[in-house]
Protein backbone atom coordinates (compact mmCIF):
# COMPACT_ATOMS: atom_id res chain seq x y z
CA UNK A 1 0.00 0.00 0.00
CA UNK A 2 1.26 3.64 -0.54
CA UNK A 3 1.88 5.63 2.10
CA UNK A 4 -1.99 7.16 1.22
CA UNK A 5 -3.81 3.94 0.60
CA UNK A 6 -4.50 0.76 -1.86
CA UNK A 7 -4.66 1.27 -5.38
CA UNK A 8 -8.61 1.33 -5.86
CA UNK A 9 -9.10 3.71 -3.29
CA UNK A 10 -7.35 6.49 -5.39
CA UNK A 11 -10.32 8.55 -6.45
CA UNK A 12 -11.29 8.92 -3.20
CA UNK A 13 -7.88 10.16 -2.65
CA UNK A 14 -7.94 12.63 -5.54
CA UNK A 15 -11.68 13.28 -4.19
CA UNK A 16 -10.70 14.61 -0.71
CA UNK A 17 -7.20 16.59 -2.04
CA UNK A 18 -10.08 18.21 -3.96
CA UNK A 19 -12.34 19.34 -1.34
CA UNK A 20 -9.07 20.04 1.02
CA UNK A 21 -7.73 22.65 -2.13
CA UNK A 22 -11.26 24.29 -2.35
CA UNK A 23 -11.19 24.50 1.25
CA UNK A 24 -7.74 26.35 1.09
CA UNK A 25 -9.08 28.76 -1.95
CA UNK A 26 -12.11 29.83 0.47
CA UNK A 27 -10.01 30.65 3.32
CA UNK A 28 -7.37 32.36 1.45
CA UNK A 29 -9.94 34.49 -1.02
CA UNK A 30 -11.96 35.16 2.09
CA UNK A 31 -15.45 34.25 0.36
CA UNK A 32 -17.80 31.47 1.55
CA UNK A 33 -17.58 28.97 -0.27
CA UNK A 34 -19.22 26.51 2.89
CA UNK A 35 -22.43 25.60 0.56
CA UNK A 36 -20.33 24.49 -2.25
CA UNK A 37 -17.97 22.56 -0.02
CA UNK A 38 -21.10 21.11 1.35
CA UNK A 39 -22.44 19.99 -1.98
CA UNK A 40 -18.95 18.76 -2.86
CA UNK A 41 -19.03 16.75 0.50
CA UNK A 42 -21.90 15.18 -0.03
CA UNK A 43 -21.12 13.78 -3.39
CA UNK A 44 -17.93 12.61 -1.97
CA UNK A 45 -19.55 10.82 0.66
CA UNK A 46 -21.75 9.17 -2.19
CA UNK A 47 -18.50 7.91 -3.84
CA UNK A 48 -17.24 6.40 -1.27
CA UNK A 49 -19.77 4.40 -0.55
CA UNK A 50 -20.19 3.19 -3.99
CA UNK A 51 -16.58 2.11 -4.32
CA UNK A 52 -16.53 0.65 -1.25
CA UNK A 53 -19.53 -1.29 -1.77
CA UNK A 54 -18.02 -2.30 -5.08
CA UNK A 55 -14.85 -4.21 -4.17
CA UNK A 56 -13.66 -7.04 -5.86
CA UNK A 57 -12.85 -10.00 -4.17
CA UNK A 58 -9.13 -9.01 -5.41
CA UNK A 59 -9.43 -6.05 -3.98
CA UNK A 60 -10.34 -7.48 -0.49
CA UNK A 61 -7.18 -9.71 -0.51
CA UNK A 62 -5.09 -7.10 -1.36
CA UNK A 63 -6.73 -4.94 2.10
CA UNK A 64 -5.81 -7.84 4.08
CA UNK A 65 -2.52 -7.47 3.38
CA UNK A 66 -1.66 -3.93 2.91
CA UNK A 67 -4.07 -1.92 4.76
CA UNK A 68 -3.00 -1.19 8.82
CA UNK A 69 -6.10 -3.60 9.68
CA UNK A 70 -6.31 -4.47 13.67
CA UNK A 71 -4.42 -7.46 14.34
CA UNK A 72 -5.42 -10.26 17.17
CA UNK A 73 -3.61 -8.62 19.58
CA UNK A 74 -5.56 -6.05 18.92
CA UNK A 75 -8.73 -7.45 19.73
CA UNK A 76 -7.51 -9.48 22.89
CA UNK A 77 -5.87 -6.22 24.24
CA UNK A 78 -8.83 -4.34 23.92
CA UNK A 79 -11.75 -7.07 24.62
CA UNK A 80 -10.11 -9.31 27.41
CA UNK A 81 -9.66 -8.16 31.00
CA UNK A 82 -7.29 -9.78 33.89
CA UNK A 83 -5.10 -11.52 30.74
CA UNK A 84 -2.60 -14.17 31.76
CA UNK A 85 -0.67 -15.09 28.72
CA UNK A 86 0.62 -18.69 28.16
CA UNK A 87 2.99 -19.93 26.22
CA UNK A 88 4.74 -23.02 24.72
CA UNK A 89 3.72 -26.45 23.56
CA UNK A 90 5.81 -28.43 26.38
CA UNK A 91 7.31 -30.33 23.55
CA UNK A 92 9.15 -28.64 21.25
CA UNK A 93 8.74 -24.25 22.08
CA UNK A 94 6.68 -21.81 21.94
CA UNK A 95 5.40 -20.33 18.82
CA UNK A 96 5.32 -16.35 18.64
CA UNK A 97 2.57 -16.51 15.73
CA UNK A 98 0.32 -17.91 18.07
CA UNK A 99 -1.14 -15.84 21.34
CA UNK A 100 -2.55 -17.55 23.58
CA UNK A 101 -4.09 -17.61 27.14
CA UNK A 102 -6.54 -16.89 29.90
CA UNK A 103 -8.91 -13.62 30.26
CA UNK A 104 -12.05 -12.45 31.36
CA UNK A 105 -14.54 -11.20 28.86
CA UNK A 106 -17.35 -9.81 29.83
CA UNK A 107 -18.30 -11.91 32.55
CA UNK A 108 -16.87 -15.40 31.11
CA UNK A 109 -13.32 -16.63 31.88
CA UNK A 110 -12.28 -17.46 28.78
CA UNK A 111 -9.40 -19.46 26.96
CA UNK A 112 -8.37 -16.94 23.75
CA UNK A 113 -6.37 -18.17 21.08
CA UNK A 114 -5.05 -15.53 17.76
CA UNK A 115 -3.00 -15.60 15.05
CA UNK A 116 -0.47 -12.60 15.17
CA UNK A 117 1.11 -11.35 12.08
CA UNK A 118 2.59 -8.49 13.92
CA UNK A 119 2.34 -4.95 12.35
CA UNK A 120 5.98 -3.66 11.94
CA UNK A 121 9.01 -5.33 9.84
CA UNK A 122 10.67 -6.21 13.82
CA UNK A 123 7.55 -7.95 14.95
CA UNK A 124 6.26 -9.24 12.02
CA UNK A 125 9.81 -10.96 11.73
CA UNK A 126 8.91 -12.17 15.38
CA UNK A 127 6.13 -13.44 14.79
CA UNK A 128 6.53 -15.38 11.07
CA UNK A 129 4.24 -13.34 9.72
CA UNK A 130 1.21 -15.22 11.55
CA UNK A 131 2.33 -18.34 9.55
CA UNK A 132 2.53 -20.95 12.29
CA UNK A 133 4.40 -24.01 13.00
CA UNK A 134 3.73 -27.36 14.42
CA UNK A 135 4.41 -26.15 17.72
CA UNK A 136 1.82 -23.24 17.71
CA UNK A 137 -0.95 -25.62 16.86
CA UNK A 138 0.40 -27.99 19.57
CA UNK A 139 0.21 -24.96 21.78
CA UNK A 140 -3.12 -24.47 20.68
CA UNK A 141 -4.18 -27.45 21.71
CA UNK A 142 -2.60 -27.60 25.01
CA UNK A 143 -4.88 -24.15 26.06
CA UNK A 144 -7.75 -25.80 24.32
CA UNK A 145 -7.60 -29.11 26.37
CA UNK A 146 -6.91 -26.86 29.86
CA UNK A 147 -10.21 -25.01 28.34
CA UNK A 148 -12.26 -28.58 28.00
CA UNK A 149 -10.71 -29.81 31.58
CA UNK A 150 -12.16 -26.45 33.35
CA UNK A 151 -15.09 -25.83 31.55
CA UNK A 152 -13.83 -22.65 29.82
CA UNK A 153 -15.30 -20.89 26.54
CA UNK A 154 -12.47 -21.03 23.93
CA UNK A 155 -11.92 -18.16 21.24
CA UNK A 156 -9.74 -17.57 18.34
CA UNK A 157 -8.79 -15.32 15.61
CA UNK A 158 -7.84 -16.15 12.60
CA UNK A 159 -5.23 -14.47 10.51
CA UNK A 160 -3.01 -15.87 8.61
CA UNK A 161 -1.72 -16.69 4.85
CA UNK A 162 -1.45 -20.07 6.07
CA UNK A 163 0.97 -22.46 8.15
CA UNK A 164 4.59 -22.01 7.60
CA UNK A 165 6.18 -24.06 4.39
CA UNK A 166 9.36 -24.26 5.64
CA UNK A 167 11.59 -27.44 6.46
CA UNK A 168 11.46 -27.30 9.99
CA UNK A 169 7.94 -27.23 9.87
CA UNK A 170 7.64 -30.43 7.74
CA UNK A 171 10.33 -32.04 9.86
CA UNK A 172 8.26 -31.56 13.32
CA UNK A 173 5.15 -33.05 11.28
CA UNK A 174 2.94 -29.97 10.03
CA UNK A 175 0.14 -32.11 8.64
CA UNK A 176 -0.32 -34.12 11.86
CA UNK A 177 -0.17 -31.31 14.05
CA UNK A 178 -3.07 -29.57 11.98
CA UNK A 179 -4.81 -32.61 11.88
CA UNK A 180 -5.27 -33.83 15.60
CA UNK A 181 -6.10 -30.08 16.00
CA UNK A 182 -8.91 -30.50 13.31
CA UNK A 183 -10.18 -34.14 15.16
CA UNK A 184 -9.87 -32.63 18.62
CA UNK A 185 -11.59 -29.59 17.92
CA UNK A 186 -14.19 -31.09 16.69
CA UNK A 187 -15.28 -33.05 20.08
CA UNK A 188 -13.84 -30.66 22.68
CA UNK A 189 -16.11 -30.20 25.50
CA UNK A 190 -16.83 -26.85 25.29
CA UNK A 191 -18.24 -24.16 23.32
CA UNK A 192 -15.49 -22.34 20.91
CA UNK A 193 -15.85 -19.51 18.56
CA UNK A 194 -13.64 -18.35 15.62
CA UNK A 195 -13.61 -14.64 14.65
CA UNK A 196 -11.87 -14.83 10.64
CA UNK A 197 -10.41 -10.93 11.12
CA UNK A 198 -8.26 -10.53 7.73
CA UNK A 199 -6.99 -13.07 6.45
CA UNK A 200 -8.42 -17.07 6.87
CA UNK A 201 -5.30 -19.20 4.85
CA UNK A 202 -5.99 -22.87 4.22
CA UNK A 203 -5.09 -25.37 6.32
CA UNK A 204 -3.36 -22.99 8.66
CA UNK A 205 -6.00 -20.94 9.45
CA UNK A 206 -8.28 -24.25 10.02
CA UNK A 207 -5.93 -25.84 12.60
CA UNK A 208 -7.26 -23.18 15.19
CA UNK A 209 -10.76 -22.62 13.17
CA UNK A 210 -13.07 -25.53 13.98
CA UNK A 211 -15.81 -24.04 15.69
CA UNK A 212 -19.59 -24.16 17.52
CA UNK A 213 -19.74 -20.82 15.32
CA UNK A 214 -17.92 -18.76 12.74
CA UNK A 215 -17.96 -15.39 12.71
CA UNK A 216 -16.03 -13.23 9.56
CA UNK A 217 -15.29 -9.45 9.37
CA UNK A 218 -16.91 -8.01 6.65
CA UNK A 219 -14.15 -7.74 4.14
CA UNK A 220 -11.61 -10.88 5.50
CA UNK A 221 -11.13 -13.47 3.09
CA UNK A 222 -11.29 -17.42 4.43
CA UNK A 223 -9.82 -19.39 1.04
CA UNK A 224 -8.68 -23.00 0.66
CA UNK A 225 -5.82 -21.74 -0.73
CA UNK A 226 -3.87 -18.37 -2.12
CA UNK A 227 -5.64 -16.76 -5.24
CA UNK A 228 -2.08 -16.52 -6.37
CA UNK A 229 -1.24 -20.39 -5.80
CA UNK A 230 -4.65 -20.71 -7.93
CA UNK A 231 -3.61 -19.00 -10.60
CA UNK A 232 0.02 -21.01 -10.70
CA UNK A 233 -1.66 -23.66 -10.86
CA UNK A 234 -4.24 -23.34 -13.38
CA UNK A 235 -2.06 -20.93 -15.01
CA UNK A 236 -3.47 -22.77 -18.58
CA UNK A 237 -6.65 -21.37 -17.38
CA UNK A 238 -5.41 -17.70 -17.71
CA UNK A 239 -6.38 -17.08 -14.68
CA UNK A 240 -4.80 -14.56 -13.03
CA UNK A 241 -5.31 -13.89 -9.07
CA UNK A 242 -7.86 -11.14 -9.27
CA UNK A 243 -9.95 -13.96 -11.31
CA UNK A 244 -8.87 -16.95 -9.34
CA UNK A 245 -10.08 -14.82 -5.99
CA UNK A 246 -13.28 -13.97 -7.69
CA UNK A 247 -13.73 -17.83 -8.51
CA UNK A 248 -12.25 -19.18 -5.20
CA UNK A 249 -15.65 -17.63 -3.05
CA UNK A 250 -13.56 -16.06 -0.23
CA UNK A 251 -15.51 -13.56 0.88
CA UNK A 252 -17.58 -12.79 3.77
CA UNK A 253 -20.65 -12.80 1.94
CA UNK A 254 -20.47 -15.69 -0.50
CA UNK A 255 -18.91 -17.81 2.40
CA UNK A 256 -22.52 -17.27 4.60
CA UNK A 257 -24.41 -17.89 1.61
CA UNK A 258 -22.07 -21.54 1.42
CA UNK A 259 -22.97 -22.07 4.61
CA UNK A 260 -19.65 -22.02 6.07
CA UNK A 261 -19.64 -19.29 7.98
CA UNK A 262 -22.32 -18.23 10.10
CA UNK A 263 -22.19 -14.80 10.71
CA UNK A 264 -20.52 -11.53 8.75
CA UNK A 265 -19.77 -8.66 11.02
CA UNK A 266 -19.71 -5.14 9.47
CA UNK A 267 -16.95 -3.28 9.08
CA UNK A 268 -16.93 0.97 9.44
CA UNK A 269 -16.78 2.49 5.64
CA UNK A 270 -13.40 1.49 4.15
CA UNK A 271 -12.33 -1.01 5.98
CA UNK A 272 -11.55 -2.42 10.13
CA UNK A 273 -8.66 -0.03 10.04
CA UNK A 274 -10.84 3.23 9.73
CA UNK A 275 -12.08 2.76 12.62
CA UNK A 276 -10.45 0.15 14.35
CA UNK A 277 -12.36 1.09 18.13
CA UNK A 278 -15.78 0.32 16.23
CA UNK A 279 -14.64 -2.66 14.73
CA UNK A 280 -13.33 -3.98 17.91
CA UNK A 281 -16.91 -3.09 19.63
CA UNK A 282 -18.47 -4.58 16.71
CA UNK A 283 -16.87 -8.01 17.31
CA UNK A 284 -17.22 -7.81 20.85
CA UNK A 285 -20.91 -7.57 20.76
CA UNK A 286 -20.81 -10.24 18.60
CA UNK A 287 -19.01 -12.59 20.04
CA UNK A 288 -20.70 -11.81 23.44
CA UNK A 289 -24.14 -12.92 22.23
CA UNK A 290 -22.83 -16.41 20.48
CA UNK A 291 -21.30 -16.95 24.41
CA UNK A 292 -24.48 -16.19 25.60
CA UNK A 293 -26.06 -18.73 23.63
CA UNK A 294 -23.64 -21.22 23.45
CA UNK A 295 -22.87 -21.48 26.95
CA UNK A 296 -27.06 -22.09 27.25
CA UNK A 297 -26.50 -25.44 25.55
CA UNK A 298 -25.71 -28.76 26.98
CA UNK A 299 -22.28 -29.59 26.37
CA UNK A 300 -23.31 -32.65 24.89
CA UNK A 301 -25.91 -31.40 22.76
CA UNK A 302 -23.78 -28.70 21.51
CA UNK A 303 -20.23 -31.07 20.68
CA UNK A 304 -23.55 -33.64 18.69
CA UNK A 305 -24.72 -29.88 17.08
CA UNK A 306 -21.11 -28.95 16.14
CA UNK A 307 -20.09 -32.56 14.47
CA UNK A 308 -23.50 -32.49 12.55
CA UNK A 309 -22.94 -28.90 11.25
CA UNK A 310 -19.53 -30.26 9.66
CA UNK A 311 -20.87 -33.10 8.47
CA UNK A 312 -23.56 -31.40 6.62
CA UNK A 313 -20.72 -29.24 4.58
CA UNK A 314 -20.58 -30.33 0.99
CA UNK A 315 -22.69 -30.44 -2.17
CA UNK A 316 -22.83 -33.76 -3.96
CA UNK A 317 -24.64 -35.39 -6.40
CA UNK A 318 -26.49 -38.14 -5.56
CA UNK A 319 -27.94 -40.76 -8.09
CA UNK A 320 -29.70 -43.33 -6.82
CA UNK A 321 -29.84 -44.19 -3.08
CA UNK B 1 11.63 -48.41 -17.50
CA UNK B 2 9.41 -50.65 -19.60
CA UNK B 3 6.31 -52.56 -18.42
CA UNK B 4 8.11 -55.62 -18.69
CA UNK B 5 10.77 -54.95 -16.43
CA UNK B 6 7.78 -54.27 -13.42
CA UNK B 7 6.46 -57.09 -11.45
CA UNK B 8 3.23 -57.63 -12.68
CA UNK B 9 1.20 -58.37 -9.36
CA UNK B 10 2.58 -55.20 -7.29
CA UNK B 11 3.61 -52.44 -9.79
CA UNK B 12 7.23 -52.66 -8.70
CA UNK B 13 10.29 -51.96 -10.74
CA UNK B 14 12.02 -55.31 -10.29
CA UNK B 15 15.28 -53.33 -10.86
CA UNK B 16 14.71 -50.54 -8.78
CA UNK B 17 12.35 -51.56 -6.15
CA UNK B 18 10.20 -48.12 -7.59
CA UNK B 19 6.66 -48.37 -6.22
CA UNK B 20 3.93 -46.99 -9.35
CA UNK B 21 1.20 -45.30 -8.40
CA UNK B 22 -1.77 -47.38 -8.44
CA UNK B 23 -5.52 -46.93 -8.90
CA UNK B 24 -8.30 -47.30 -6.11
CA UNK B 25 -9.22 -50.54 -8.24
CA UNK B 26 -5.71 -52.09 -8.80
CA UNK B 27 -4.81 -51.39 -5.11
CA UNK B 28 -8.31 -53.65 -3.77
CA UNK B 29 -7.11 -56.51 -6.26
CA UNK B 30 -4.19 -56.57 -3.96
CA UNK B 31 -5.51 -56.10 -0.71
CA UNK B 32 -8.85 -57.65 -0.14
CA UNK B 33 -9.22 -61.42 -0.45
CA UNK B 34 -10.80 -62.44 -3.95
CA UNK B 35 -14.69 -61.70 -4.20
CA UNK B 36 -15.12 -59.74 -0.57
CA UNK B 37 -14.96 -56.57 -1.62
CA UNK B 38 -18.36 -54.71 -1.49
CA UNK B 39 -18.24 -51.01 -2.77
CA UNK B 40 -20.18 -48.15 -1.03
CA UNK B 41 -21.44 -45.11 -2.46
CA UNK B 42 -21.15 -45.74 -5.86
CA UNK B 43 -23.74 -43.26 -7.17
CA UNK B 44 -22.29 -40.08 -5.18
CA UNK B 45 -20.62 -37.70 -7.83
CA UNK B 46 -19.15 -33.95 -7.93
CA UNK B 47 -21.20 -30.95 -8.96
CA UNK B 48 -19.64 -27.99 -9.90
CA UNK B 49 -20.88 -25.83 -6.28
CA UNK B 50 -18.81 -22.70 -7.57
CA UNK B 51 -19.45 -22.90 -10.73
CA UNK B 52 -15.42 -22.84 -11.22
CA UNK B 53 -14.38 -22.50 -14.25
CA UNK B 54 -13.51 -25.96 -16.41
CA UNK B 55 -14.10 -28.07 -13.52
CA UNK B 56 -16.55 -29.60 -14.53
CA UNK B 57 -14.14 -31.13 -17.81
CA UNK B 58 -11.57 -32.29 -15.53
CA UNK B 59 -13.87 -34.11 -13.61
CA UNK B 60 -15.12 -35.83 -16.74
CA UNK B 61 -11.23 -36.70 -17.92
CA UNK B 62 -10.48 -38.36 -14.92
CA UNK B 63 -14.05 -40.35 -14.56
CA UNK B 64 -12.97 -41.46 -18.00
CA UNK B 65 -9.49 -42.23 -16.96
CA UNK B 66 -10.15 -43.99 -13.55
CA UNK B 67 -13.66 -45.45 -13.71
CA UNK B 68 -14.30 -43.87 -10.75
CA UNK B 69 -16.95 -41.38 -10.06
CA UNK B 70 -14.57 -39.23 -8.34
CA UNK B 71 -11.41 -39.56 -6.13
CA UNK B 72 -12.07 -42.06 -3.74
CA UNK B 73 -13.39 -46.29 -3.75
CA UNK B 74 -14.56 -47.21 -0.33
CA UNK B 75 -16.10 -49.99 1.04
CA UNK B 76 -16.33 -53.16 2.95
CA UNK B 77 -14.16 -56.56 2.58
CA UNK B 78 -11.87 -59.66 4.08
CA UNK B 79 -8.09 -58.49 4.43
CA UNK B 80 -6.82 -61.99 5.07
CA UNK B 81 -9.80 -62.91 6.75
CA UNK B 82 -10.36 -59.88 8.75
CA UNK B 83 -13.23 -57.70 8.25
CA UNK B 84 -12.60 -53.98 7.57
CA UNK B 85 -13.98 -51.29 5.83
CA UNK B 86 -11.84 -49.70 3.18
CA UNK B 87 -10.84 -46.38 1.53
CA UNK B 88 -8.50 -45.82 -1.09
CA UNK B 89 -7.89 -41.95 -2.71
CA UNK B 90 -6.70 -41.91 -6.21
CA UNK B 91 -3.82 -39.72 -7.61
CA UNK B 92 -5.18 -40.09 -11.29
CA UNK B 93 -8.46 -37.93 -9.97
CA UNK B 94 -7.56 -34.37 -10.12
CA UNK B 95 -4.41 -35.40 -7.75
CA UNK B 96 -6.64 -37.78 -5.40
CA UNK B 97 -7.57 -33.72 -4.02
CA UNK B 98 -10.90 -34.07 -1.21
CA UNK B 99 -13.81 -32.09 -2.52
CA UNK B 100 -17.56 -32.90 -1.11
CA UNK B 101 -17.35 -36.16 -2.68
CA UNK B 102 -14.46 -37.31 -1.48
CA UNK B 103 -15.01 -35.68 1.88
CA UNK B 104 -18.60 -37.00 2.31
CA UNK B 105 -17.37 -40.75 1.33
CA UNK B 106 -14.72 -40.85 3.96
CA UNK B 107 -17.57 -40.03 6.45
CA UNK B 108 -20.00 -42.38 5.83
CA UNK B 109 -17.69 -45.25 5.69
CA UNK B 110 -16.42 -44.40 8.88
CA UNK B 111 -20.00 -44.53 10.01
CA UNK B 112 -20.93 -47.16 9.01
CA UNK B 113 -17.79 -48.91 10.21
CA UNK B 114 -18.57 -47.34 14.10
CA UNK B 115 -22.79 -49.17 13.23
CA UNK B 116 -20.78 -52.08 12.23
CA UNK B 117 -18.37 -52.13 14.88
CA UNK B 118 -15.47 -52.89 11.83
CA UNK B 119 -12.11 -51.31 11.99
CA UNK B 120 -11.17 -48.92 8.94
CA UNK B 121 -8.42 -48.93 6.64
CA UNK B 122 -7.88 -45.88 4.89
CA UNK B 123 -5.09 -45.49 1.71
CA UNK B 124 -3.82 -42.20 0.48
CA UNK B 125 -2.31 -41.51 -2.48
CA UNK B 126 -3.44 -37.75 -2.70
CA UNK B 127 -0.84 -35.23 -3.68
CA UNK B 128 -3.45 -32.44 -4.42
CA UNK B 129 -5.07 -32.03 -0.87
CA UNK B 130 -8.63 -29.85 -0.44
CA UNK B 131 -9.67 -29.27 -3.88
CA UNK B 132 -9.60 -25.83 -5.03
CA UNK B 133 -12.27 -26.06 -7.67
CA UNK B 134 -14.44 -26.19 -4.55
CA UNK B 135 -13.08 -23.41 -2.63
CA UNK B 136 -14.16 -23.45 0.84
CA UNK B 137 -16.57 -25.71 1.10
CA UNK B 138 -13.28 -28.59 0.46
CA UNK B 139 -11.24 -26.96 2.84
CA UNK B 140 -13.81 -27.68 5.05
CA UNK B 141 -13.82 -31.32 4.15
CA UNK B 142 -10.93 -31.54 6.50
CA UNK B 143 -12.70 -30.54 9.42
CA UNK B 144 -15.49 -32.85 9.02
CA UNK B 145 -13.48 -36.25 7.95
CA UNK B 146 -11.29 -34.95 11.19
CA UNK B 147 -14.63 -34.99 13.33
CA UNK B 148 -15.27 -38.58 11.69
CA UNK B 149 -11.96 -39.77 12.62
CA UNK B 150 -12.66 -38.24 16.18
CA UNK B 151 -15.94 -40.22 16.55
CA UNK B 152 -13.99 -43.57 15.38
CA UNK B 153 -10.92 -43.25 17.80
CA UNK B 154 -14.17 -42.51 20.65
CA UNK B 155 -15.77 -45.37 19.29
CA UNK B 156 -12.73 -47.59 20.30
CA UNK B 157 -12.15 -49.09 16.92
CA UNK B 158 -9.00 -49.69 15.18
CA UNK B 159 -8.25 -46.84 12.30
CA UNK B 160 -5.20 -47.63 10.17
CA UNK B 161 -3.39 -44.89 7.25
CA UNK B 162 -1.71 -46.17 4.65
CA UNK B 163 -0.05 -43.56 3.03
CA UNK B 164 1.08 -44.50 -0.58
CA UNK B 165 2.69 -42.15 -3.80
CA UNK B 166 2.24 -38.97 -1.95
CA UNK B 167 0.11 -37.74 0.57
CA UNK B 168 -0.26 -34.21 1.40
CA UNK B 169 -1.63 -30.84 2.88
CA UNK B 170 -5.91 -30.75 3.32
CA UNK B 171 -5.83 -34.82 3.15
CA UNK B 172 -2.40 -35.43 4.93
CA UNK B 173 -3.45 -32.87 7.81
CA UNK B 174 -6.81 -34.51 8.26
CA UNK B 175 -8.23 -38.03 7.88
CA UNK B 176 -4.98 -39.43 6.42
CA UNK B 177 -2.81 -38.70 9.40
CA UNK B 178 -5.01 -39.50 12.29
CA UNK B 179 -4.77 -42.94 12.21
CA UNK B 180 -3.19 -45.14 15.70
CA UNK B 181 -1.16 -46.29 12.80
CA UNK B 182 0.50 -44.72 9.79
CA UNK B 183 2.29 -47.08 7.55
CA UNK B 184 3.89 -45.90 4.08
CA UNK B 185 5.25 -47.31 1.36
CA UNK B 186 8.88 -47.36 -0.03
CA UNK B 187 9.75 -43.41 -1.37
CA UNK B 188 6.21 -42.13 -0.58
CA UNK B 189 6.13 -38.47 -0.71
CA UNK B 190 4.57 -37.10 3.01
CA UNK B 191 4.01 -33.87 4.09
CA UNK B 192 2.20 -30.36 4.30
CA UNK B 193 3.39 -28.23 1.89
CA UNK B 194 4.45 -30.13 -1.15
CA UNK B 195 7.14 -28.53 -3.95
CA UNK B 196 4.82 -26.03 -5.40
CA UNK B 197 4.24 -24.60 -1.60
CA UNK B 198 7.71 -24.13 -0.59
CA UNK B 199 9.21 -22.29 -3.67
CA UNK B 200 8.76 -18.92 -1.85
CA UNK B 201 10.84 -20.57 0.92
CA UNK B 202 13.80 -21.38 -0.96
CA UNK B 203 15.70 -23.47 1.74
CA UNK B 204 18.33 -26.02 0.74
CA UNK B 205 16.35 -29.63 1.12
CA UNK B 206 17.78 -32.29 3.54
CA UNK B 207 18.37 -35.46 1.32
CA UNK B 208 15.21 -37.77 1.03
CA UNK B 209 13.28 -34.86 2.44
CA UNK B 210 9.64 -36.27 3.16
CA UNK B 211 9.88 -39.35 2.04
CA UNK B 212 8.67 -42.15 3.63
CA UNK B 213 11.88 -43.22 5.53
CA UNK B 214 12.72 -39.57 6.08
CA UNK B 215 9.51 -39.03 8.26
CA UNK B 216 9.97 -42.86 9.98
CA UNK B 217 13.02 -41.38 11.36
CA UNK B 218 11.27 -38.23 12.35
CA UNK B 219 8.88 -40.26 14.29
CA UNK B 220 5.69 -39.44 12.39
CA UNK B 221 5.54 -42.52 10.57
CA UNK B 222 5.14 -45.86 12.55
CA UNK B 223 6.89 -47.95 9.46
CA UNK B 224 7.41 -48.28 6.01
CA UNK B 225 6.05 -51.67 4.38
CA UNK B 226 7.01 -52.87 0.60
CA UNK B 227 4.22 -53.72 -1.59
CA UNK B 228 3.91 -57.02 -1.61
CA UNK B 229 4.71 -57.39 2.21
CA UNK B 230 1.31 -54.84 2.95
CA UNK B 231 -1.67 -57.48 3.23
CA UNK B 232 0.00 -59.63 5.28
CA UNK B 233 1.31 -56.74 7.61
CA UNK B 234 -2.58 -55.24 7.53
CA UNK B 235 -3.99 -58.14 8.12
CA UNK B 236 -1.44 -59.25 10.84
CA UNK B 237 -2.18 -55.68 12.80
CA UNK B 238 -5.99 -55.86 12.06
CA UNK B 239 -5.92 -60.16 13.69
CA UNK B 240 -4.23 -58.08 16.52
CA UNK B 241 -6.74 -55.90 17.37
CA UNK B 242 -9.34 -57.37 16.53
Amino acid sequence: MGKNGLEFEKPILEFESRIAELKELASSLETDLSAEIKALERRFLKEKKAIYSRLTPWHKVLMQREAPRPRSSDYIDSLMHNKVELFGDRIFGDDPALIGGLAEFRGYEVVFLGQEKGRDTKERLARNFGLMHPEGYRKALRLMKLAEKFSKPVITFVDTQGAHPGVDAEERGQALAIGENLAQMSALEVPIICVVIGEGGSGGALGIGVADKILMLENAIYSVCLPEVCSEILWRAKMTPPAAAEALKLTATELLELGIVDEAIAEPLGGAHKDPRLTIYRVGRALKRNLDILTSISIDELVEQRYQKYRNIGMTGDNGC
Amino acid sequence: MGETELSQKYRICSECGYHCPLGSYERIELIADAGTFVEYDVQLESMNPLAFPQYPDKISRDKNLTGLKDAILTGEGLIGGCPAVVGITDHRFLMGSMGSVLGEKIVRCIERAIDKRLPVVIFSSSGGGARMQEGMLSLMQMAKTSAACMKLRKSGLLYINVLSFRSFAGVMASFAGLGDIIIAEPGTLIGFTGERGRSSINQVLPEGFQTAEFMVERGMVDMVVHRKDMKAVLSDVLDFFS
